[in-house]
């Protein structure tokens, strides 16, 4: 049984169709890249899993059962935007994350926070954007998920920013978790991710294994994403 | 230290080449351990798993072992190293006689211009 079981999952809004009878098996243990051009369904399929939007049909399964409750206590996720209030101190939000989910682990938050090189004491509305990513990185990371959906984690920083998230995402994802990341800056994931899955108009167009690509194409990550995209 | 990954090759091979490379050049001493993979992977900054599937080619080539208690070694077999170290001398060998076959060099004037640089090339220790 794979982490995550996807069967001819559709989702309309109104007239438009975000996602269009999407089949998908996601396995624990990866680091998978989610790719596709903006409207391509990525943000809905993250919030579905996370259990955050459940008007859709089709099948879906989070280790072995449909998104809910029960399913939130296993997957930690970032969404696209941010949830935390610019009075707090990063202080504040782990003591709210710490109240909020049995499974958030006070220490690793301390480690990520020193990693990050971030003032625990400083409000969030002093910090940068790329600060303010990394405070969401923290807490997500924090938390001894099975799954972790980060919707477009480095967008809109800086580039050394970028740098040091992925090293935190790498540095905390677990032997057996799944982390699901979209993003349009492929460029920047492809030494990460063991999977890439992108998506057009609602379904997977190409569900591969990263360096099984590079063999086979002779194709960086980007330049396949170009050209099936182009 | 980073390398600058081509990413239209696979990342997994490149991992290898450059462990490989550390072997030969004496940065990984014979008998050394090596570094747990997490930390390989961040001081590189790729997937933990390609770093996993890199070491465990070095492992079939015997360059490395690992124990289930102590963790992963360099070999400590010298002839394994030497042999490597033989493999990509000649690579390295057939990169160049290649390169000066196609400017239209002879043998001679190919072994006569590495004479010519041989002691110009200060600490040219770049593999």
């Amino acid at each position: 049984m794979s982490l995550i079981e996807l069967k001819d999952l559709s989702k309309n809004y109104g007239h438009v169709r975000a996602l269009d009878r999407l089949n998908l098996n996601l396995d624990g243990g990866r680091i998978v890249g989610l790719a596709g051009p903006n409207g391509s369904g990525k943000t809905t399929l993250l919030r579905i899993l996370g259990a955050f939007d459940a008007a859709y049909s089709g099948e879906v399964r989070i280790d072995g059962h449909k998104p809910g409750l029960e399913t939130r206590s296993i997957v930690s996720y970032l969404p696209d935007k941010t949830a935390l209030s610019d009075w707090m101190t990063a202080n504040q939000a782990i003591a709210i994350y710490k109240n909020f989910f049995a499974d958030f682990d006070e220490g690793r938050a301390r480690e990520m926070l020193d990693f990050f090189k971030l003032e625990g004491s400083q409000k969030l509305s002093q910090m940068s954007k790329g600060m303010r990513e990394k405070v969401q990185i923290m807490l997500v990371m924090s938390r001894d998920a099975k799954i972790y959906l980060l919707d477009e984690p480095i967008s809109g920083v800086d580039p050394a920013s970028r740098k040091t998230i992925l090293r935190g995402i790498i540095s905390q994802a677990s032997e057996n978790s799944l982390v699901l990341l979209s993003t349009h800056l492929i460029q920047d994931i492809e030494p990460i991710v063991d999977e890439i899955v992108f998506l057009d108009y609602g379904r997977v167009v190409l569900h591969e294994q990263a360096d099984k690509m590079r063999a086979e194409r002779g194709q960086s990550l980007n330049e396949a994403f170009e050209e099936i995209f182009a | 230290m980073t390398i600058n990954f081509d990413n239209q090759r696979p990342i997994y091979i490149q991992l290898l080449e450059h462990f490989q490379a550390e072997i030969i050049t004496g940065s990984w001493s014979p008998g050394q351990k090596i570094t747990s993979v997490r930390e390989l992977a961040l001081t590189y900054e790729v997937n933990p798993n390609t770093v996993q599937r890199a070491l465990s080619e070095l492992e079939r080539l015997n360059l490395a072992q690992s124990d289930r208690t102590r963790g992963r070694f360099v070999t400590e077999d010298l002839e394994v190293i030497k042999e490597l170290r033989r493999d990509s001398a000649r690579q390295m060998t057939e990169d160049y006689i290649r390169s000066a076959k196609s400017l239209q060099l002879d043998q001679d004037d190919a072994l006569s211009l590495v004479k010519k640089y041989w002691d110009e090339e200060e600490g040219g220790n770049t593999l």
